[in-house]
């Protein structure tokens, strides 16, 4: 690997100037992104970003509906914890009418987000191997995603955009199997992690494609906004749900994983050791269900007052923030998501000048980028 | 039914019969023609058993069952898959230099059809025992990467040349490792010829007899073989994650399938040397002078202890493809270079020691 | 520090701020004293506010509006500044993009979506949309093709 001044030459001298473009239509890119990369031979000199092949203007969609039909739009932002989008967007206007929901209610929204979480994880593994050429785990990763998912669409009616968060509660009760289903699962699952160490984690060409690759220093992280496991790999501590606990987290026992390293592999390792601390949530809450209310009443054309509100929440990937400026009418005035993915698409070019393709492939395996929620 | 255990009183029948009906130029020419005609036979029915086993062995390793609609079993899977690559448009890229791109193809077809010629199916049953046998199939396959190194050249696409060229290093890195194993059972044996190889095995595998710098020269082969036909853990040149289709990202139809077809043919070619070097070829498991074990051993025909090793080594490999992430192209070569010649001109020093002072069994 | 006390803090070091509360501090600054105050924020060891979470673009119907959210990560505590930009023909501010990296993308975005430029801003192009669209987010923006007003 060439050393920084070297890099630097290559990068202000415009001999040998080879430009690829990966993406927008790549097997590896999570999404439509279009990267420019200029190459030196096989190590990459430059990367140009260009976005919006996904742009469905979501925040001016939002302007409008109505405050209850808006959410329904965020499930397809970042996909894969869509149930945690929800969650924001219905904190949010819920901090407006300043109503506190009942904890039967908390507890479900806590319990469906761990669980969203551990399929994103589990998706994020099986792509991560598939990128770096190993097939196997995407099958072995699915294979746990589906009882997951089976588990969504008993209760929720669907299975990937679920829309069960509404303001005031959740929509439905939850269904009678769930807690029957959710400890069946748990108990395959911590059997099956240690399969996924077995398979990827332990394997020496593995870690010889993550460890020391795409560094990122915590003041980086930072100032790039990183937030979610791609901090937290640089020992950054950002967790929202312990920063700032909303909805019952408050109540729950979990660690915050943080790693030093700050390379790829660490933020592998904050993601998967991340999977077992969402059982351990489940574990704790799956038998003390409040019983009670789901749902606390509110009107049925929700009117928030003039002024402005800002929701924070712990998705997969990092901090959502929703935050909705409001004029006192029935639509509201202006939303925008901070999105996690954004901010951590931010850092993607200073980790990748310096190393090779292979490395771009690994650091974005590391990323977990959703390019939906980038383009919203 | 004697041919069976010996190939050469069949083909001595042919060769009398021949004699009695044509003249000598006849003879020879018919010869050819009939020896042609079997390879062409062997490619494709190597090719329809390697589709369909890479399918199920994937398959049966990633929880699934692989093909099991077409044919009883997924057996004609295959050749469904030919049908479909048969009526594909072979489309060639208008900038593209034309010449280089049709003659690719055939550059690789033809060097592994002439790298079959030294391998001995069974007893009796070999093309051309070639004297230098080892030298002449390690010297042939090296001129499959010219046809890689045409086709990434000559598709006019970034992504090709960009893999063309990772394959153009990894496979001239890897010949050496392969060959430099392969001097070491040489060694041992004292000939080159495959033939003799084989017969020098009757007391025992040169991997049992030859122990420590056989079993090393082994694992070497093993890896560098793996290398040299481009698959997993070591397909960066056609990395589909990274390249999007790697060398072969612009040829479509017929094309796509002689490459296809040639990495399998590749794929037993590696496995049958390996196969014949180490493991015995066609010779049944013996152990030393044990007459009576050696005999019940000698009921199986060597044709099929030599398709049983064959096709236990290409298992070995499409295991490590569905099982290993893929190595990024510094550190292949790393690995090459730093790792595995070292120990191949070692374990060299060290099989000449052992052949000199007459250590191995 | 509460919000008392980072309301003098702020003072002391630039006159021209108004306050206002509501779920965090949110302080109207003037555009053109943003990047100091924004650079004294981030690098006084008292203040620390490292982490910009959210550069939002506001279209007020008058004037607009650019939201920093910023918060602490040692301290801990959070502050919202507002800029209000009153030129609607030719919007412009200054770029904190050289205290916080993330603002790069974030001032592309408000770029692209309310057409308020940044100055010195390195690399000030389109994010998402290209040259020829209009700025989709603002209140009077017209497209009959494809918006379909209730």
């Amino acid at each position: 690997m060439n050393n920084k001044e070297e890099i630097e030459d290559l990068i202000d001298s415009h001999e040998e100037d080879f430009i690829l473009n990966v993406g927008p239509q790549h097997p590896s890119t999570h999404g439509v992104l279009h990267l420019k990369i200029k190459l030196h031979g096989e190590t990459v000199t430059d990367v140009q970003l260009h976005m919006g092949y996904i742009h469905r203007s979501i925040e001016k969609m939002c302007e409008a509906s109505s405050y209850r039909n808006f959410i329904y739009l965020t499930s397809r932002m970042d996909y894969l914890s869509a149930h945690m989008n929800n969650q924001a967007c219905a904190m949010a206007v819920e901090k407006g009418m300043a109503l506190e929901i009942p904890p039967r209610a908390k507890i479900i929204r806590v319990l469906m987000s761990e669980l969203t979480r551990i399929a994103s994880h589990t998706l994020w593994w099986s792509s991560a191997g598939l990128d770096l050429g190993a097939v196997t785990p995407f099958f072995v990763g699915f294979r746990d995603r589906e009882d997951i998912l089976d588990i969504f669409e008993e209760t929720c009616g669907a299975r990937l955009t679920m829309n069960y968060n509404v303001p005031g509660g959740v929509m439905y009760d939850i269904h009678p199997n769930f807690q029957r289903r959710v400890k069946e699962f748990m108990k395959k699952f911590n059997k099956r992690h240690h399969e996924y160490d077995e398979l990827l984690t332990g394997n020496v060409i593995f870690q010889g494609r993550m460890k020391g690759v795409g560094y990122l220093s915590p003041e980086d992280a930072v100032s790039n906004g990183c937030s979610g496991p791609v901090a937290r790999g640089s020992g950054v501590s950002c967790d929202v749900r312990k920063w700032l606990p909303y909805d019952g987290y408050e109540n729950v026992q979990f660690d915050e994983i943080l790693e030093t390293k700050g390379d790829c592999f660490a933020r592998y390792q904050v993601r998967m050791k991340e999977m077992l601390q969402s059982a351990k949530i489940i574990e704790q809450l799956i038998d003390n269900i409040p019983e009670g209310d789901f749902q606390a009443k509110t009107k049925n054309v929700i009117k928030l007052p003039k002024g402005e509100f800002y929701s924070r929440v712990e998705t997969a990937r990092g901090e959502l923030g929703v935050y909705i400026i409001s004029d006192g009418s029935m639509n509201p005035y202006r939303i925008k998501f901070r999105s996690p993915n954004f901010c951590n698409l931010s850092a993607l070019k200073h980790m990748t000048i310096g190393g090779k393709i292979g490395d771009l492939v690994a650091i974005m395996a590391s990323l977990d980028l959703i390019i939906p929620d980038i383009d919203r | 039914m004697k041919f069976i255990y010996d190939f050469s009183y069949l083909t001595t029948k042919i060769h009398n019969w021949l004699y009695l009906h044509c003249s000598n130029l006849w003879v020879t020419i018919w010869e050819m023609v009939i020896v042609g005609l079997c390879i062409l036979l062997l490619f494709v029915v190597l090719g329809l058993t390697f589709v369909y086993m890479e399918r199920k062995v994937a398959a049966f390793m990633q929880l699934r069952l692989g093909p099991n609609r077409v044919g009883p079993k997924g057996t004609l899977q295959a050749l469904a898959d030919t049908f479909k690559l048969l009526l594909k448009e072979g489309l060639t890229p208008s900038a593209s230099d034309k010449f280089l791109f049709y003659v690719a193809p055939f550059i690789v077809i033809i060097v592994s059809m002439l790298a079959l010629a030294p391998i001995p199916f069974a007893k009796g049953l070999q093309m051309y025992d070639l004297n230098i046998g080892v030298f002449y199939v390690s010297a042939v396959s090296s001129v499959s990467v010219i046809g890689i190194l045409m086709v990434g050249w000559s598709s006019y696409n970034k992504y090709s040349l960009l893999g063309a060229m990772r394959s153009g290093a990894q496979i001239v890195s890897y010949e050496l490792s392969a060959g430099l194993s392969l001097v070491a059972i040489v060694a041992l044996a004292g000939s080159m010829s495959l033939n003799d190889i084989v017969e020098s095995q009757r007391t025992g595998w040169w991997i049992f007899k030859g122990h420590i710098p056989a079993i090393i020269a082994f694992i070497i082969f093993i890896i560098a073989g793996t290398a040299e036909l481009n698959r997993a853990p070591f397909d960066m040149a056609e990395a589909e994650q990274e390249l999007t289709g790697g060398f072969h990202t612009e040829i479509t139809g017929m094309r796509f399938a002689m490459f296809f077809l040639a990495e399998y043919v590749n794929m037993f070619i590696v496995c049958a040397i390996g196969a014949t070097l180490f493991l015995g070829g066609w010779m049944p498991f013996h152990v030393g002078h044990l007459e009576g074990f050696n005999h019940i051993m000698d009921f199986i025909p060597p044709f099929v202890w030599f398709i049983g090793k064959t096709f236990f080594l290409v298992w070995v490999i499409m295991w490590f493809r569905w099982t290993f992430p893929r190595l990024r192209i510094d550190q292949l070569l790393t690995l090459e270079w730093k790792y595995l010649m070292p120990i191949s001109l070692m374990n060299m020093l060290l099989v000449a020691l052992i052949v000199i002072m007459k250590w191995h069994f | 520090m509460t919000n008392e006390e980072l309301k003098n803090f702020i003072t002391a070091h630039t006159h021209e701020v108004t306050f206002e509360e509501s779920q965090f501090l949110n302080a109207f600054v003037p555009s053109e004293k943003i990047h100091s105050l924004a650079k004294y924020l981030r690098e006084n060891s008292f203040a620390g506010f490292d982490y910009l979470f959210c550069l939002s673009g506001v279209d007020w119907k008058d004037h607009f509006m650019v939201v920093y959210h910023l918060t602490s990560r040692k301290f801990r505590h959070s502050i919202v500044l507002k800029v209000k930009i009153a030129d609607r023909n030719n919007p412009t501010v200054d770029t904190v993009c050289d205290i916080w990296k993330v603002a790069e993308l974030m001032e592309r975005e408000v770029y692209d979506l309310f057409g308020v430029k940044f100055n010195n801003h390195p690399d000030l192009r389109r994010l998402f949309l290209d040259d020829t669209w209009g700025f989709p987010l603002r209140k009077d923006y017209k497209d009959d093709i494809t918006i379909v007003s209730l």
